[in-house]
This record gives C-alpha cells, sequence and structure tokens, in this order.
C-alpha cells in the first residue's frame, strides 16, 4: 500500500471544440452501413487538422500548470497514448519542450495498450511514492483513426486530459491499486497500421469484461481494506450501453455511482478516458469521496483515490477548463466530408501550392528550439523591450542593444490581433488560411496561423491565446513540425462551471 | 546627408516587352526583347556598355542564379554583369547598381535589365517560395494577397473605415488601373472593369477579391544610363535624368516591435522623405506630375499615396474617391496601368516602371501622354507590409 501522503493535485483536460454530429456520419454512410443509423445520437469530439496526441496532451498539460511561467518544480513527465506520432523519438520529449519544462526531467512515453493513460498514472504515483520524483505530469491522449462507415467512427473521439502527482497539497489520496495483465486481444493495432482490427463484441463483453474487470476490482478493495459500497464513483471506460452499471453491481458497487462515460458529448478518447472521466470525476466529486478508476486493456487496471478539502477550491478556479470547460467550448461540425479530409480518409485535390517541401532542418530546429517549441523570445534587460525570435541585437527602436536578451515567454500571455487576413489562396488544409500579427501584452509581436475560427470571426483587436499545434506534415519523410497558433479567447470555462 | 545623385546621369535609352502570358518565350526572349528596343533607342553598340546589373527574383523557375544568364542572353563583351535581388524592388536595385555605376565615374554607359518568367509555374499567382530554414518552422503558409490584405484590417482600425467605403475606394483604384491599361499595347490586361465586377469577383484574400491583385506576367525592362555629357555629344535631345533614388529595408521593426500600427508602409515614408530631399522637391502634392508606384494590391496603392505625402494620413480614400490619382485627375498615378494591368514580372518591374516616367517625359507615351509632365516618381516595393524593401526614385526633366 502506498503512503498516505502521495496523490493527485491538479487536474487539467482538453477536447478539441470541433464535434462533429453523429447523425452526419450514419446519414452519409446510411446507404453502405444502415445498421449504424440507430447510433445516429449526441456527438464526438474531432481533431482539428492540426491537432494529434501531442498537442492536446500539452493543452491539458497547460491547462493544469496554468500560466504561471516557472515550471521547475515538474521532474517528471508521462505521457500515454495508443497514437503518438512518432515511433522512435521521445514524444514526452516533445511536450516537455513545448510546455517548458526543465530538461534534468524523466519524460516517458507509454504506448500499445488502451490501459496507456492509467499505466502512465500508476508510473507516475509509484514514482512519486518511491521519492524518484517530487512533481510528476501525467497527460494521456488519444487520436484514432477509424475506417469510414465503421462503428468505432461513432464510438471514438479525440481528446486528452492531465493530472498532477504529488505527495503535498493533494485534491486526491492514492489509497492504492491492483493491476492484472492478461493477454485478451479484443482489438488490435500491428505496428505501422493505421487501423483497429477486432473480435466479436458479444465474446469481448462476456468473456473479457464481465470477467476481467470484477476480478481486477476485487483486487484493488482486498488490498486497501476498502469496502463496495463505500465507493462514490465507479469511473470506467467502456463503449458497451449499460455494461458499466452491470459490472458494478456485480461488485457490489451502487450502480448509481457509475460515471458518465461521456459517450453522448465526446465519445471514448482510447487511451486517454479513463484519465478524461477521472477528470470529468474530480471536477464534480465532493471532499471525502472515494474514486475507483477502472481501465479495461490487456487486462485491467483498478486505481482508487479519496478527494480532499482542497479539490473544492480546484474546482472553483475558473482559469482552469478541465473536461467540463473544454466540453463546454464546442462548436457543432456537421461536415462528414472535412472529418475525413481531417483525417487523411479522403484523395483530395489540394493543388500545386501544396506541393511545397516541407523538409524540417533539424539543426535550425534545436538551434531555435526553445522559439519553435515553446514560443520563447526575448526581453532586453536594459530597455525591457520584447521582441520574437530573441536576436543578439534588440529590435528596440533607437536603442540596438546588443547581447542583452534573456528569454521571455509568451505561451501564456494574452494578444489581440492587430492585422489579418483570410487567404483563400495559399493551402490550407481548413481554408481559408486565417493568419495574422498578433500584439502580446507587455509587448512583442508575432504574425503567426489562426486557428478554430470560421470567416466572419476574426477582426482586428480580436483577444487571442496561443495554442500549440501541428504547423506542417512532411509526408515524404513522415516528420511533424510544431509551433504556435492563436486561437480567440472564449469565455466558456465561467460559463460551463455556472451551469454545472 | 550625402550630395545625392541628382541629375549626375541621364537615361539614353529604355526598352520594355510586351507583357503578359508569353508562353512562347523563355527569360532569355524576353531579355532580347527589352535589350534590343533599349540599345535602338541609344543608338549604341554592344561594345560600348561598361557594365551590366541584372535582376531577376525567383530561383525555381526563370534563369538561374547569377549573372550569367543575362550575359549568355544578351551575348555581352565580357564585361561585368551583378546580378541583384530584393524581392519585388528588384528592377529598380538593379537600376540603381547600373545609375550608381556611372555617377561614381566607374563606368560610361551602363545596363540595366530585369526579367522575370513566372508563367512556367502550372499555376496562377506567384510561386510559393523557400525563404530559408527558420521562417517556415515560424511563419504562416501564406501569400502575398494574404499579407497585403493585413492593411486593410490595420487601416480600418486606425481611420475608423467602414469596411465597405474601403472596399469601394480600393476598387476604385483597380478600376482607374484597367482603363489606363487599355490604352497600353504592351500592357498585360487590357480590357476595364466596373466597380460592381470589381466588388463582386471571388475573394482571393480578404478583403482582396480577384481585381484587387496585380497580373501575374512574364516580362523583362531594360535602361541604359550615361552622363547628360555623355548624352549630349551623341546628340540627345530632351534629356531625362535621374533625381533621386533611395532604398529603405526593414530592420524588423514592423514585424517584431508594437510600434508600428500595420496600416501604412514603414520604409516608404523613410525612403519618401529622402527621395524628396535627394532631388529638391518641398511640395510633391503639387510638384509631382505623375507616378508609377507599386499596386500589387489595390490596398498597397491606397496606403502608399499617403506614405508618399501626396495624400494626408487619413485622406488617401477621399482623394481616391474624388479622382486625384486617375488618368485626368492632379497627379495620373498607374497611367501605364501599373503592375495591376501592365503586369508584374517582378525582376523587371521597378524598370518598368521608370520605362514609363521616360516615355511620358519625352512626350513618346502614346494614346496616354500626359500633357507636359515634368517630375514622375517611381514607387517598388518588395516583401510584405511588417518586412519590405521600398525604393522610391525619382525622374524628371533635365533642369525640372
Amino acid at each position: 500500500m502506498a503512503p498516505k501522503s502521495v496523490g493527485l493535485t491538479a487536474f487539467g483536460g482538453y477536447i478539441p471544440r470541433l464535434r462533429l454530429q453523429r447523425k452526419s456520419i450514419t446519414g452519409a454512410n446510411a446507404w453502405i452501413a444502415p445498421n449504424l443509423v440507430g447510433k445516429s445520437k449526441g456527438e464526438r469530439s474531432m481533431g482539428n487538422w492540426d491537432e494529434d496526441p501531442i498537442t492536446m496532451a500539452v493543452e491539458a498539460a497547460r491547462d493544469l500548470l496554468g500560466g504561471d511561467e516557472d515550471r521547475s518544480h515538474v521532474d517528471a513527465l508521462y505521457l500515454g497514448s495508443t497514437t503518438l506520432p512518432f515511433s522512435d523519438r521521445l514524444n514526452a520529449g516533445i511536450a516537455a519542450a513545448a510546455l517548458t519544462l526543465e530538461q534534468d526531467i524523466q519524460a516517458v512515453d507509454v504506448a500499445s495498450t488502451q490501459r496507456a493513460g492509467t499505466t502512465a498514472l500508476l508510473q507516475a504515483l509509484n514514482g512519486v511514492a518511491a521519492e524518484a520524483h517530487k512533481h510528476a505530469l501525467v497527460c494521456a491522449s488519444d487520436k484514432r483513426k477509424t475506417r469510414a462507415a465503421s462503428p468505432q467512427e461513432l464510438e471514438f473521439g479525440d481528446g486528452a486530459a492531465a493530472l498532477a502527482v504529488g505527495s503535498d497539497k493533494l485534491i486526491a489520496r492514492f489509497i492504492g491499486s491492483h493491476t492484472a495483465t492478461i493477454d485478451f486481444v479484443d482489438h488490435f493495432r500491428g505496428s505501422g497500421e493505421e487501423f483497429d482490427y477486432g473480435w466479436e463484441e458479444r465474446w469481448i463483453r462476456d468473456e473479457g469484461l464481465a470477467k476481467i474487470v470484477p476480478a481486477c476490482v476485487e483486487g484493488v478493495l482486498q488490498k486497501t481494506g476498502v469496502s463496495a459500497s463505500e465507493i462514490n464513483h465507479f469511473v470506467m471506460p467502456c463503449t458497451f450501453p449499460n455494461l458499466p452499471q452491470k459490472l458494478a453491481k456485480a461488485c457490489g458497487i451502487l450502480p448509481e455511482t457509475v460515471a458518465d462515460t461521456l459517450r453522448a458529448v465526446c465519445g471514448e478518447t482510447g487511451a486517454a478516458h479513463a484519465l478524461v472521466m477521472l477528470v470529468h470525476t474530480l471536477q464534480k466529486a465532493k471532499p471525502g469521496e472515494k474514486i475507483l478508476l477502472v481501465n479495461f486493456g490487456g487486462g485491467c487496471d483498478a486505481v482508487l483515490f479519496e478527494t480532499t478539502e482542497l479539490l473544492t477550491a480546484m474546482q472553483g478556479d475558473a482559469t482552469r477548463r478541465g473536461i467540463v470547460g473544454s466540453l463546454a467550448d464546442r462548436q457543432e461540425e456537421t461536415n462528414y466530408m472535412k472529418f475525413l479530409t481531417f483525417n487523411g480518409l479522403v484523395e483530395w485535390e489540394q493543388g500545386m501550392r501544396a506541393e511545397q517541401d516541407k523538409k524540417t532542418a533539424l539543426t535550425t530546429l534545436y538551434r531555435n528550439e526553445d522559439a519553435i517549441m515553446g514560443l520563447v523570445g526575448g526581453r532586453c534587460t536594459e530597455t525591457g523591450v520584447v521582441q520574437f525570435p530573441r536576436s543578439r541585437i534588440s529590435v528596440a527602436p533607437n536603442k540596438p542593444t546588443v547581447d542583452t536578451q534573456e528569454p521571455y515567454k509568451f505561451a501564456d500571455r494574452k494578444a489581440t490581433i492587430l492585422s489579418w487576413s483570410a487567404d483563400y489562396l495559399s493551402f490550407s488544409m481548413n481554408p481559408p488560411n486565417h493568419y495574422g500579427i498578433m500584439m502580446f501584452e507587455g509587448g512583442g509581436r508575432i504574425m503567426m496561423d489562426i486557428a478554430d475560427v470560421v470567416p466572419g470571426e476574426v477582426d482586428s483587436g480580436l483577444e487571442v491565446r496561443m495554442v500549440f499545434r501541428v504547423k506542417d506534415t512532411d509526408d515524404k519523410r513522415g516528420f511533424k513540425r510544431y509551433f504556435w497558433k492563436a486561437v480567440p479567447v472564449r469565455n466558456v470555462v465561467a460559463t460551463a462551471q455556472a451551469a454545472e | 546627408m550625402a550630395r545625392g545623385i541628382k541629375d549626375k546621369v541621364a537615361i539614353l535609352g529604355m526598352g520594355c516587352s510586351k507583357f503578359g502570358e508569353r508562353w512562347d518565350c523563355g527569360p532569355e526572349e524576353l531579355m532580347v526583347e527589352a535589350y534590343l528596343e533599349a540599345m535602338e533607342d541609344a543608338g549604341i553598340e554592344p561594345s560600348q556598355l561598361d557594365a551590366a546589373w541584372f535582376s531577376t527574383h525567383i530561383d525555381e523557375i526563370g534563369t538561374g542564379k547569377g549573372g550569367i544568364p543575362l550575359a549568355v542572353a544578351l551575348r555581352l563583351p565580357n564585361i561585368a554583369v551583378t546580378r541583384v535581388e530584393n524581392f519585388c524592388a528588384s528592377g529598380s536595385e538593379a537600376l540603381r547598381g547600373a545609375v550608381y555605376a556611372v555617377a561614381s565615374g566607374a563606368a560610361d554607359i551602363a545596363i540595366a535589365v530585369g526579367v522575370e518568367k513566372l508563367k512556367d509555374t502550372g499555376y496562377g499567382g506567384l510561386p510559393t517560395g523557400a525563404p530559408g530554414t527558420l521562417t517556415p518552422q515560424i511563419s504562416p503558409n501564406g501569400s502575398a494577397p494574404g499579407n497585403f490584405a493585413q492593411l486593410a484590417s490595420a487601416y480600418r482600425a486606425k481611420h475608423n473605415v467602414s469596411k465597405d467605403d474601403l472596399k469601394r475606394a480600393i476598387a476604385h483604384v483597380s478600376v482607374k488601373s484597367h482603363a489606363n491599361g487599355v490604352k497600353n499595347e504592351k500592357a498585360h490586361l487590357r480590357k476595364a472593369v466596373t466597380e460592381e465586377q470589381v466588388l463582386n469577383a471571388p475573394m482571393i484574400a480578404e478583403p482582396l477579391g480577384l481585381f484587387d491583385c496585380c497580373g501575374v506576367s512574364d516580362g523583362a525592362a531594360a535602361a541604359i544610363v550615361t552622363t547628360p555629357e555623355i548624352a549630349k555629344a551623341m546628340g540627345k535631345k530632351d534629356i531625362v535624368t535621374v533625381k533621386a533614388l533611395q532604398l529603405s529595408v526593414s530592420n524588423g521593426l514592423e514585424s517584431q516591435h508594437n510600434s508600428w500600427d500595420g496600416s501604412y508602409f514603414h520604409t516608404a515614408r523613410i525612403a519618401a522623405k529622402k527621395a524628396y530631399a535627394e532631388a529638391g522637391i518641398d511640395n510633391p502634392r503639387k510638384e509631382v506630375s505623375m507616378m508609377e508606384v507599386h499596386d500589387c494590391f489595390s490596398i498597397t496603392e491606397l496606403v502608399t499615396m499617403e506614405d508618399l505625402f501626396i495624400s494626408p494620413e487619413g485622406g488617401a480614400v477621399k482623394d481616391v474617391m474624388d479622382g486625384f490619382y486617375d488618368a485626368d485627375g492632379p497627379i495620373p498615378c498607374q497611367i501605364d496601368g501599373g503592375l495591376k494591368c501592365f503586369g508584374h514580372p517582378i525582376g523587371a518591374s521597378g524598370l518598368r516602371m521608370a520605362y514609363e516616367m521616360y516615355l511620358q517625359l519625352q512626350g513618346r507615351a502614346g494614346d496616354r501622354q500626359l500633357p507636359n509632365p515634368k517630375i514622375g516618381l517611381t514607387h517598388n516595393l518588395g516583401g510584405g507590409p511588417s518586412q519590405n524593401v521600398c525604393s522610391v526614385a525619382i525622374i524628371g526633366a533635365e533642369g525640372a
């Protein structure tokens, strides 16, 4: 059993703003998949073309960390996902660079199972318990590709969650966990394959979930001495309707404690979903409640927490979006073709302007790593003038001081749009291509892309914030470039909390 | 300030190819077309050329790098050829090189040739560039119209101009240039358009529609320069001299410092002030007879009227709508059709502007000849509003 002092200290969440209406999917595919028409209710989250598991994880982590520039307390980063963009380049390292974490940290990719999120969380909890880390950051994120007209297309969603693990100022104390490792292949995705291959659902339900989950729950309850009736929140991702309630009941847990799987508003976010649901639960739970997190996949994880009085203050923090706020920040998408296009499922005519070679000079990337990945510019220590990018000679008018610049972070500063255009000429995955000059509070400006907007929404003076996104994809070499983009500030978090 | 270039150099001859979709020509043939006209106009032999400046912007298509393509195409007598590239102001840069060579005494006669073969791209608009290894990692994958269109949003915000009023004013800019282009047989686009057509054209980059964008053309232009004394000794009359040649280049202030409001060209104002001082012009609104400005987009021309201190700040919309810059207005602008209709073969454009001023000053502009112009201004811009190269040149009758 873990020491009493280990647990969760903060949460963050990110669900992409676009919500594809399921009826748009089933309507388009009814001719080929009439059996799916019955699953038309609700909406699924849909990452924009420039979002991937890394960018979503970064946004969830930024939500958790807040605007504080000093992130030196974070000494470990665990990233769980089954859809990380690089097989050999530390994906958690990309997230660490974007978050401007210190270099002297451990960053770990946890992959290859739907339990990647909970495995990452358990690694962090055990690491802090063993005093290997003081403050570990856990992110889980997934953006799974699905075939058109498949049930997965309707059930899945894109999203990410983040949790901070520490031993002080806990919002939820870690009581204990139990893990079973079982090579039960309900589905698999071979190396290099794009899509899942699944076995019969009835077998998965009856021979898999119905047997493996109760055994694992029993394991954690026995270990911790907590009785099933004490559980206030039974949190388990599951795409079978009402199965969590049945499993809870089988374990002696009250069915009414079963957490919302978010099927109606989000869809299942893969390896992220256990943590997405946990964050969603934390945003609603009361102090002193017991949360049992169960995650199935190649076995099962069962993790038990008890919330503390400190949770209430964090729930009331209007700057923190969490999953509740993310879900409230939504835009309905009814264009199924856009979903297919963003996910590379149709060959579309991109025009010659898309032929530009996106080869990235890795030397240049590394030389400018804090600028490109962390949006770190410079501040002249003599004049206070702020600029991006940093340079040996300051841009300060009439005072071009030399070698006076110190690093200056832009990512968490608000900005307003000075000038902009919606460009229909240049290649864009989501035309028109919006970009312009962003002027930052406190000085400095950057010409940059504007993401997540529709024509008519942008104007000079609009307040924006920065998000970490995919800049370009080099399909020829399998590389991805990341940079920062501006999105409008939408005050949906406070609204969502008021509605809760 | 330096003593300047005023009246030290005369234009001995000029040439300009037909601009447009020259499917029949490579850059070599275009250069030859402009060169032969200029040589005939100057009345000299190739052996009299002491040095050459060669401007072309895009490497991926066109001539390739260096001075060799010019020397080979024209079979120059193994003289120095300097290739210059300064974005869309490259043509003015070539002229500057040749003029300075003559002014310094290093050359008696020098030639500047600019060319761009844009219609080997395979699509409309300018080719997308590859500007180094850092810029593509941080800058938007934008386009020229997308960059210049941003002037409109900032100008509206600064001067409190409504979207519709500004759209109508920039439409008038294009209507005027199309009307002028009709009279120019070398122009790429020679069709008049109505304000309604311009306003209803497909959107390219908000708020710029198709007719707010200049032609993407093939073409070449050439200038042969010498001293006024040599020109006179050769029996030349109606000598046209260079009064000023100024170039201002952004140093990152506009793109990195919040002192620039995005609605004007910082460099143009600096280059214009220096050019007026060099040419001895105190009141440009009264003294300039005509202008060829860098109307790559209609909004560029509109704000440039203020940057050149012709229209008062915030007053360009009114001047444009009043017809101040129309062919029959006080200062005709783009009398040859401008980049809008004559076309914009990048490396040639600065020289094409000088060509029109030269023809007008010599009374050789045919149907579009203005009554007795004395001072012509050319404004040639490269880059985008937030980072650019701006040239302002003044060319006039000797003694004007």
